[in-house]
């Protein structure tokens, strides 16, 4: 088992910053402004308000080995309570308003958002939809919206960034 | 006997399989599965409620009478569905009686990554005595959001139903929009979309033959999978743009033909894949404190899974050999060899079993299809069409079913049924008599959809 333990990942599959010019920005940033800010720690909800799952699969890539999000010293946790920042998918569905709300309120300042997808921001294809109660911003205040339909997880990176180096905290 | 009658007689009696029942204003459909044809019935309602002769059709008469008002007579549970109301927490569950019994209320938030909804577990000591489930959180008003859709719209709504099928949930409505409108496809697309639903279900099964190891707290394989997840989807996007395949599939074909680099790019990554992931396969056959988890826990009895139709790795891992792909069919995998895998245990492991057998048949029909790949357009026109359609398509989670009334060049009515809607009732019953720190395993081996159920 200790051979398999790496092989296939060796060389590391992380991506050296360099190979991707975008994710090597938003990796240069992140890393600079997490330390910084932070001492390298921050904690991640995330919240599914009635998405299609797709922002979810990237949201997991993050963690995995090309991605790897935790080299920056964000992690994603179980509960509200230990986070601070929620990254909120879906066009928030009426009946996950609620628990969307109550999730805010569950999470101590101080805390970002960030709407994640086109769902996130503005409800994309599901907007008008009488089930939806509209984007997150219109429930709970928003710091970040990172757009796409999901967004690829080296834009999910470069958006972290970017909330780390802008915004205060609420 | 009329027509319907009959119908929900052989269902009762086992003859049939209960592919979806639905609902548009005062009507009612029905469809069926009877040996390999597929039957498509609709009555006006009111009507005597089909659920109280055959239990799965419980959850759809509740939606239909969420969505539509359809008040079935003698519905044996009456309770809303979909829709929760102006007072959601007056929802009654299941009374439980019993000495020492507790109950733990999980969710809609849960402690993952992960779509939402509510599980009411009822324990005695750590043994699960009954799980209910609540969904319906993410209900997103599809059907409504349909209706009057122009095509073009609505087909990015079908892939937006459940994101980690796209490629099924556009391929499944194309078919039915294609058919409603008596469109051939260029034999090209054909394959194309093939080779994309193949992807589709490679990429899936890695990621929860990875998923389902983490959730017995064995991080390894978890690792090495979403490694080799995270390079078909960049090939996938190298392929279309998109790592998901989101809106490649098209009603009338395809949106983009394969640029001419990625059929070898395609074999390598197949070869790459098979070669890196047979040896994760031993890696998982060869730990016994993995199998000590995976193993006997979560088992669906195969009468269960026949009843109920389950689809996919749930029903195929408790002896239900049914494929879409095979019957009733659809092209171009009439003219492809592949291994439909099944097991009898029912049990977490036959479930990733079979998965893992499914990633060696798909790449092996992936080098198949670019083997075969035909040349010429990858797009038909879409003429303006009055007309039905219905189709059965094979997405990575089980049999995705598709029904479409076209009206000129928009959507009248459509309804999209997931495989989640006769797989999520047999999760309840997998995880009685099991403890309920391995309901997150159980519940990773079904992985069930709650956007593609809750619509």
């Amino acid at each position: 088992m200790f051979r398999t333990l790496l092989a296939g990942l060796r060389p590391p599959l992380t991506e050296p910053l360099a190979a991707d010019p975008e994710l090597a920005a938003a990796g240069a940033a992140l890393d600079l402004a997490a330390r910084r800010r932070l001492g390298r720690g921050l904690a991640i909800r995330a919240v599914d308000a009635g998405s299609c799952n797709g922002c979810e699969l990237e949201l997991h890539a993050l963690g995995n080995p090309w991605y790897d999000l935790e080299r920056f010293g964000l992690r994603f946790v179980a509960s509200p309570r230990h986070a601070d920042v929620l990254m909120v998918t879906g066009p928030v569905s009426w009946q996950m308003r609620e628990a969307l709300a109550r999730t805010y309120a569950a999470t101590p300042s101080p805390k970002w958002v960030v709407a994640v997808g086109d769902c996130g921001a503005g409800c994309g294809v599901f907007a008008d939809s009488p089930a939806c109660a509209g984007s997150v911003a219109k429930i709970i205040p928003v710091d970040l919206t990172i757009p796409g339909c999901p967004p690829p997880p080296a834009r999910l990176l470069a958006g972290l960034a970017a909330l780390l180096e802008g915004g205060g905290f609420r | 006997m009329t027509g319907w009658d009959a119908a929900v007689q052989r269902l009762a009696d086992g003859q049939a399989t209960l592919l979806g029942l639905w609902g548009e204003p005062g009507v009612v459909h029905l469809a069926a599965l009877e040996g390999d044809a597929l039957v498509h019935l609709t009555r006006a309602s009111p009507y005597p409620a089909v659920s109280a002769r055959h239990p799965p059709a419980l959850r759809p008469e509740r939606a239909a009478r969420d969505l539509y008002g359809l008040d079935p007579e003698g519905l044996p549970d009456p309770r809303p569905w979909l829709i929760h109301g102006e007072t959601p927490t007056a929802y009654k569950f299941l009374p439980v009686e019993g000495e020492g019994l507790h109950q733990i209320p999980v969710g809609p938030v849960h402690a993952g990554i992960i779509e939402p909804g509510h599980f009411r577990f009822t324990c005695d000591g750590e043994t699960v005595v009954r799980l209910e489930q609540r969904l319906g959180y993410t209900h997103k008003g599809i059907e409504a959001l349909l209706a009057g859709a122009p095509i073009d719209r609505a087909a990015r709504l079908a892939g937006r139903i459940s994101g980690d099928s796209t490629v099924a949930y556009a391929l499944a409505f194309a078919l039915a929009v294609e058919r409603a409108g008596g469109v051939s496809v260029p034999p090209r697309a054909v394959w194309l979309r093939a080779l994309a639903a193949e992807l589709e279900r490679v990429a899936n099964h890695l990621g929860d033959v990875g998923a389902v190891c983490n959730d017995a707290a064995f991080a390894l394989m978890h690792v090495h999978c979403a490694a080799l997840r995270e390079e078909v989807l960049r090939e996938a996007a190298s392929c279309c743009g998109h790592r998901l395949m989101m809106d490649w599939v098209v009603p009338g074909g395809m949106a983009a033909d394969l640029p001419a680099a990625a059929p070898a790019r395609l074999l390598r990554l197949t070869a790459e894949l098979e070669r890196r992931f047979r040896r994760l396969v031993r890696l998982y056959d060869g730990t016994v404190s993995l199998q000590d988890r995976t193993v006997g826990t979560g088992t669906v009895a195969p009468a269960l899974a026949a009843r109920f139709g389950a689809g996919g790795f749930v029903g195929r891992a408790s002896g239900r050999a049914f494929d879409a792909r095979r019957s009733p069919g659809y092209a171009p995998y009439d003219a492809l060899g592949f291994a439909v895998p099944t097991r009898a245990e029912g049990d977490v492991n036959a479930r990733v079993w079979i998965r893992i057998e499914e990633i060696f048949a798909s790449l092996g029909l992936i080098a198949d299809i670019l083997d075969r790949l035909p040349d010429g357009p990858v797009r038909s026109p879409l003429p303006a069409a009055a007309g039905e359609g219905i189709a059965l398509v094979e997405g990575f989670r089980g049999d995705i079913l598709a029904w479409v009334r076209l009206d000129g060049t928009a959507v009248a009515r459509a309804h999209l049924r997931d495989p989640s809607w006769f797989q999520w009732p047999l999760l309840e019953a997998a995880i009685e008599g099991n403890i309920v720190a391995d309901f997150p395993l159980c519940n990773k081996s079904f992985n069930c959809s709650y956007s593609g159920h809750d619509l």
